[in-house]
């Protein structure tokens, strides 16, 4: 069941490779999907054992990711078909089969219980991820390409040596070198200090760059600026998701260890701090919405690592932030999408008044921007609300207070680009592309919009009995 | 046996500062060829032999040896560049930036408890030397295809520090890794190449269009 999640995409890809006819091709990727989200339903409903010798297992952790891999992958791929119908004039096989490999990759990443197997699955999506970054095939997309692939590599590269140096504190601790997540927890008490002092830091580094923690994020705005809609989707859906994944891994050996956790902690309420200042500052004046829409996933990721920097009740509402980061990101991303085909820009001195022009993919942004802000009734304000009463309920605060400021700025900075363009006059002469909200385009993000609403006014048990699962992994209150 | 692997190691830390210095780009690019070659002979030099390590040592000389160099070598050959110009530290300065870290390197090594069988080694120091070396001419170079060779070179760093786990890690794992980092520079000499097409150079200080204004 599980080797299905990771051979069924593995053979979509196949399949689009062989697929010749461009306007048929996309089709692969609901069909696949539909089947990755049925595989997830059931894995999720009767979770397997762990398999003999403890590589492969779901745990609470793992079936949150994989939830919210799935959850955006199957909207996006509705989605795709639609997106890619406007864009007959470019080969989609590379898309298509792209996106499917880096499925088969996340699937890898959230099932496994082995670092190095983790390392390899996160390093794959990197590569994959890179030529769909490119679709646009034109100067900056090309740059934005480089940056990605060259710092988010780099970044990667830094998470082996940690990952090195974990195994090489088991070896002095106990002469046998393991990166079995079980057997590491399991030993942790014994590892050696400075090892596992410098493998935690070169890892926060690693997967934090892949993650996009400021200031290790300066790729994100440029690769989610010029990607297309439905790639930066994923990209801060399910990207974003893996390396979180990583870090939580992380994040248990250091809990195990008990000496090692309060230095990880300090560290990740630091760089969290830093995302969100980070995205206060340039999301203000932010002229293309596309980079605002990075600098607002960087503030999100500076969310989840303040929240795992909390430690305790804060770690529900990490688990619980992620899913509905995806969502709402979901949310943003695909509707940008579709303005940019309508105005054939994403900047704001051209996208003017798109709730008369798209009156669906219009409001569909502003109502995204409504969630991902941490307003009610969406679910993110459940999440972020938890994270801030958890910190006050722990007497820390000015870090409470100074989160509150920044989510204040974010808000007002975020705001002041969303409403003119979304409201506003649609300008003068307008030039004809052709492009028209249909339901293919439209439905999707609609979707990830009633989740979003439905898991705000009432999260379901199944969901919440999961999250408290994962959340005791984390040392959480049970 | 170890005393010869010492050497080799040396001689993987004389290559770097090699790679500091010269501007040659294809010069550069066997540098690095024969670097791998080296740290695929190393797994044979300090554990015992078995069909296992015999296959990394196999598979590491030709993803590191040949395969790498042939793919970066053939984004040279299509963008028809042989130098680097003007790099933004000269190559002087970096190659006397380039001895610093690897003193710095012996310092550091002398600090971190290694397994006793491993302290007479020169395996920690090599790594990090040749890591940051990889750093260096990652962030010093303009062109496109110095900056993967500067990644391959902190590859090989990492690579030398994985060498003392060698028995520990998993096949499969350290075929992924090895896998991984060979698609990945496919991947980058495919964008090397669209870059040279898109601005009839693969100078990385022309990437400046992305910015916050």
């Amino acid at each position: 069941m599980i080797a299905a999640l990771i051979l069924i995409p593995l053979f979509g890809a196949f399949v689009a490779f062989c697929i010749p006819d461009n306007r048929w091709r996309p089709v692969v990727l609901p069909v696949v999907a539909s089947i990755h989200l049925g595989i997830t339903a059931m894995l999720l409903l009767s979770p397997p054992p762990p398999s003999p010798g403890g590589w492969i297992w779901l745990d609470p952790l793992g079936r949150i990711v994989l939830l919210c891999v799935t959850l955006i992958f199957a909207l996006c791929a509705f989605y795709a078909v639609g997106y890619l119908d406007c864009r007959q004039e470019r080969s989609n096989r590379i898309l298509c089969m792209g996106v499917l490999a880096c499925l088969a990759a996340m699937g890898l990443v959230t099932v496994t219980q082995h670092l190095g197997l983790l390392w390899v699955a996160l390093e794959t999506t990197t590569v994959f991820m890179a030529p769909l970054i490119y679709f646009n095939r034109n100067a900056r997309s090309i740059e934005a390409t480089w940056k990605y692939l060259l710092i988010c590599s780099v970044g990667i590269g830094l998470a082996l040596l940690g990952l090195l140096f974990l195994a090489y504190s088991t070896y002095v601790a106990h002469r046998d070198a393991t990166l079995l997540l079980g057997a590491l927890i399991a030993t942790a008490r014994d590892l050696n200090p400075a090892w596992l002092h410098a493998a935690a830091i070169f890892m926060l580094v690693g997967y934090g760059t892949k993650m996009g923690l400021a200031p290790l994020h300066t790729w994100k705005p440029d690769a989610y600026g010029e990607a297309p809609g439905l790639v930066g989707a994923l990209l801060a859906g399910g990207l974003v998701s893996c390396a979180f994944l990583a870090i939580l891994r992380v994040y248990q050996v250091c809990l195990a260890s008990g000496f090692e956790i309060h230095f990880f902690r300090k560290a990740l309420l630091g760089l969290g701090f830093l995302s969100i200042a980070f995205a206060a500052v340039f999301m203000a004046k932010q002229a293309d919405f596309k980079r605002m829409l990075a600098y607002s996933s960087v503030e999100h990721v500076g969310i989840l690592a303040i929240a795992l920097g909390l430690g305790k009740g804060a770690l529900y509402g990490a688990l619980f932030h992620l899913l509905n980061n995806a969502l709402a990101k979901g949310v943003l991303f695909l509707s940008s999408g579709n303005i940019h085909r309508m105005y054939n820009s994403k900047t704001t001195d051209v996208v003017k008044g798109v709730l008369s022009r798209l009156p669906w993919s219009g409001g569909l942004f502003l109502a995204g921007f409504i969630a991902v802000t941490g307003s009610p009734p969406f679910s993110p304000f459940i999440s972020e609300y938890t994270i801030i009463s958890s910190a006050f309920i722990d007497g820390r605060y000015w870090i409470g207070g100074f989160f509150l400021l920044f989510l204040a700025l974010i808000f007002i900075g975020m705001a002041m680009t969303v409403l003119p363009m979304i409201m506003g006059a649609p300008p003068e002469e307008i030039e004809s592309t052709g492009y028209h909200d249909r339901l293919l385009t439209v439905g999707p993000p609609l979707v990830m919009l009633c989740v979003i609403f439905w898991l705000g006014i009432r999260p379901p048990a199944f969901l919440v009995a999961m999250l408290l699962d994962g959340a005791v992994l984390l040392g959480g209150m049970p | 046996m170890n005393t010869f692997a010492d050497q080799l190691l040396v001689l993987v830390m004389l290559i770097n500062l090699v790679m500091l210095g010269t501007s040659r780009l294809l010069f550069s690019i066997r540098a690095v060829a024969v670097q791998g070659v080296i740290l695929g002979l190393l797994p044979g030099l300090v554990h015992p032999f078995s069909l296992h390590l015999a296959a990394i040592m196999t598979v590491v000389i030709i993803v590191k040896g040949i395969v790498i160099p042939y793919f970066i070598g053939d984004a040279v050959h299509k963008a028809r560049i042989r130098r680097e110009v003007e790099p933004f530290i000269g190559y002087v300065p970096t190659l006397v930036l380039g001895a610093v870290f690897t003193a710095l390197s012996f310092a550091f090594a002398e600090k971190l408890p290694l397994a006793p069988e491993h302290e007479e080694l020169l395996f920690v120091p090599a790594s990090m030397a040749t890591l940051l070396t990889g750093f260096l001419i990652l962030t010093t170079r303009r062109k496109a295809i110095s900056q993967v060779i500067g990644y391959l070179v902190m590859e090989n760093g990492i690579f030398v520090f994985g060498l003392l786990l060698t028995e520990a890690m998993p096949a499969m794992v350290e075929a992924g890794v090895l896998l991984d980092l060979l698609v990945g520079i496919f991947v980058m000499g495919i964008v090397i190449n669209h870059i040279s097409r898109e601005f009839s150079s693969i100078d990385t200080s022309r990437l400046r269009a992305l910015k916050e204004e």
